[in-house]
């Protein structure tokens, strides 16, 4: 039978098994729109494109699914290009489908007419704009092949509205065959074997665990690496949560705002394993003093994060599950012949004493302020370790890493490449929509919420009961915080004291609003706000003068920490 | 360092600029970039020459095969290789100093394709340190205009 081209592209949505649509209608898509009511899936009408991308890049976050933007073409699609790079930075599954003028008009500046796949060619795994109705079902099928294959990615499918209206005989391609796109995933073997000579080598060995390990769906192989061989642990940002927060051997984030023991520990360990981790300039500090002892390992299913920023010992170019299922195989057999506590015995008592005398602290305050870092704990003790977190950027962002021990994996999500300011909130709605009974909270700054603050409406709208956590001190934090301690204290346009009353605005959005001040008030309010079932808005004034420690000054070695 | 890259692509609107954007926005020197379709339908080859210590061209090899539209990506400088540009060059050519140039075209194996009355065009093609040679030597006597095609390559076949 025939359909139209927005029948066959909604076809291919259930094909894929797509149950959320997060977006935004206008003329290109109108005729999307106009079927989308008879197909099953859900659509949530954010107040602005950036929250429909960002809100789809949470749901992958939390879900490891594809997360469905739709959009209209021109100012639409402009809207979304900053969620795009989030995305990309961060290797997340999402296909963004844009409208696009009537393709006899395309290139003659039409109204809301843009060039989308050339804006968005440098921050997507791939994009495409259909010309033919033919091409249709195969290039969406395609599109999100790519975006959850290999390394994860975003991809764009631009839709011209005369395809959309045209009609076509519908037929699903079960396969997909791109000869120029084979990621490898399946680990070289003497490779393997050369790894797990170097692990029974090694005094002091570490993992360095990134992202690729949660993308990968490599969180039990890490464990059972690090616990079966007595290994400390240590994460970049995007790799909270792929080993639990609470065990012995983890160690905290490395990095720019990592604790002193992790820190400490790649500056002094013989091997690092460095697992879908990137080496990027936060975590890596100044490259040639970077793990100066060490052999390093990289297993990685993308080449080019080989030797891109650090020179290392031994690639592995493969998916992380199966590189390290197949270390496990390697070494299983044998795991009975070193005592591997006794082995790294000493290593482990080494770094547990740096996480001792050095753990993750700040000073108790000698004013009547909260400590953000305060906030935070609360939060984790409220929800007993077992919410989905979400981060604007800055501060918040850094305290939220620090201070709440993720247990588990896709409970954290930030952006982490791109650093995107406005990102929390939305990106929690998408994944409160993936699990309406799960605590869903967003740790943001006075700042950050203000990108996105209209999303309040999409969630009070559809009963998402997100809980935005505002640790406001007043202040573009983190910018203040570089200001105080390298711009000589000039505080040049980061202070935000003019500002919304957060509670009014939660409430004229139909939203719960709390205004927390003195200490006292912080749980009782915290857990009230967590049980009342609406999206809501925790406004924590905070100590305006606090900072983020430890802190490695941008292009210093790790080991030079600014300590509390 | 040099290095010739051959490399073939799905022929499809887009591609060449998904490949010239990786150079500019990767921060990658482009010398010359040529394009054209293959016997095989669909298909494009691309010979791109860049200049690059060892590690950025690793990178650029990498990053290229990353394009979801490169089907291959070979770095000619680890293959014996055969490679040739064809350039036009306009120059200045007065009676007195025609006799010298039609020598230097002779033998330098070139054509001349246009002639005036103070000028010759001249078709030369030859790998890059030919060119550069002659576009040295024709230098002197003032060359008005040069269009050059970028370095096509292809790996020589197996010699037993």
């Amino acid at each position: 039978m025939e359909l139209t081209g927005a029948q066959i592209f909604l076809e291919c949505l259930k094909k894929e098994g797509v149950d959320v649509v997060f977006g935004f209608p206008g003329g290109a898509v109108i005729d999307i729109y106009d079927e989308l009511p008879n197909y099953p899936f859900k659509h949530i009408l954010v107040r602005h494109e950036q929250g429909a991308i960002h809100a789809a890049d949470g749901y992958a976050r939390a879900t490891g699914d594809v997360g469905v933007c739709l959009v209209t073409s021109g100012p639409g699609a402009t809207n979304t290009v900053t969620g795009i790079a989030t995305a990309y930075m961060d290797s997340i599954p999402v296909v963004i489908f844009t409208g696009q003028v009537p393709t006899p008009l395309i290139g003659n500046d039409a109204f809301q007419e843009v060039d989308i796949v050339g804006i968005t060619r440098p921050c997507t795994k791939h994009n495409y704009l259909v010309k033919d109705i033919k091409d249709l079902a195969y290039t969406v099928r395609q599109a999100f092949y790519l975006a959850r294959t290999g390394r994860p990615g975003p991809v764009l499918v631009d839709l011209p509205k005369d395809i959309m209206q045209q009609k076509f005989e519908f037929e699903w391609p079960e396969d997909v065959s791109l000869r120029s796109y084979n990621p490898n995933l399946t680990p070289h073997a003497r490779q393997i074997k050369k790894v797990a000579k170097l692990i029974e080598g090694a005094e002091r060995p570490l993992i360095y665990a990134g992202g690729g390990v949660i993308s990968s769906g490599a969180e039990d192989e890490l464990t059972w690496l690090a616990k079966s061989l007595n290994i400390p642990v240590t994460a970049t940002l995007m790799g909270l949560g792929a080993f639990p927060g609470d065990d012995p051997l983890w160690l905290g984030m490395l990095g720019m705002h990592g604790t002193y023991a992790a820190n400490m520990a790649i500056n002094n360990a013989d091997l690092v394993l460095a697992i879908g981790a990137r080496f990027d300039d936060r975590v890596t500090g100044k490259v040639s003093t970077f793990a100066p002892k060490a052999t390093l390992v990289h297993i990685d299913i993308d080449p080019t994060s080989i030797q891109k920023n650090v020179a290392v010992h031994v690639p592995l170019v493969a998916d992380c599950k199966s590189a390290l299922s197949a270390l496990k195989s390697e070494m299983e057999p044998n795991l009975d012949s070193i005592d591997w506590e006794v082995a790294h015995a000493v290593w482990v008592r080494q770094v547990q004493e740096w996480s001792e005398t050095h753990p993750l602290r700040y000073k108790k305050s000698d004013t009547d302020y909260i400590k953000p870092q305060r906030v935070v704990e609360k939060v984790y003790e409220i929800s007993k370790g077992e919410a989905i977190v979400a981060t604007e950027v800055g501060q918040n962002q850094m305290w939220a890493a620090q201070f709440y021990k993720f247990k588990r994996s896709k409970s954290f999500l930030s952006s982490g490449g791109l650093g995107t300011m406005g990102f929390g909130f939305p990106a929690a709605i998408g994944a409160q929509m993936a699990f309406p009974d799960k605590l869903v909270v967003n740790i943001a700054g006075d700042g950050s919420i203000q990108m996105n603050i209209q999303e309040m409406m999409t969630a009070v709208c559809n009963n998402l009961p997100v809980k935005i956590v505002i640790l406001n001190n007043g202040y573009l934090g983190m910018v203040r915080q570089w200001q105080e301690l390298f711009y000589n204290c000039n505080y040049s346009e980061t202070c935000m004291d003019a500002q919304p009353d957060f509670v009014k605005l939660a409430e004229a959005y139909g939203a719960a609003g709390y205004r927390v001040t003195e200490e006292k008030d912080l749980e009782p309010m915290l857990k009230e706000a967590f049980s009342n079932g609406k999206p809501t808005i925790i406004d924590v004034r905070v100590d305006p003068q606090e900072n983020v420690y430890p802190m490695v000054p941008a292009g210093a070695s790790l080991t030079e920490m600014l300590l509390v | 360092m040099r290095h010739t890259l051959s490399v073939t692509v799905e022929n499809e609107p887009g591609v060449l600029s998904r490949v010239a954007g990786l150079f500019s926005g990767r921060g990658f020197n482009i010398e010359s970039l040529n394009v054209a379709p293959t016997l095989e339908e669909g298909v494009s080859h691309m010979t791109i020459t860049t200049i690059g210590d060892e590690h950025i061209v690793e990178q650029i090899v990498k990053q290229l095969r990353k394009l979801v539209t490169v089907i291959k990506v070979v770095d000619l400088i680890e293959h014996s290789s055969v490679e040739r540009e064809m350039v036009l060059i306009k120059v200045n050519a007065e009676d007195a100093k025609r006799a010298e140039i039609l020598r230097i075209v002779d033998i330098f194996r070139c054509k001349v394709v246009d002639v005036s009355v103070d000028e010759l065009s001249i078709e030369v093609t030859g790998d890059h340190g030919k060119i550069e040679a002659l576009i040295n030597l024709l230098g002197r006597f003032g060359i008005k205009e040069v269009a050059r095609t970028g370095t096509v390559a292809m790996k020589r076949a197996l010699q037993v």
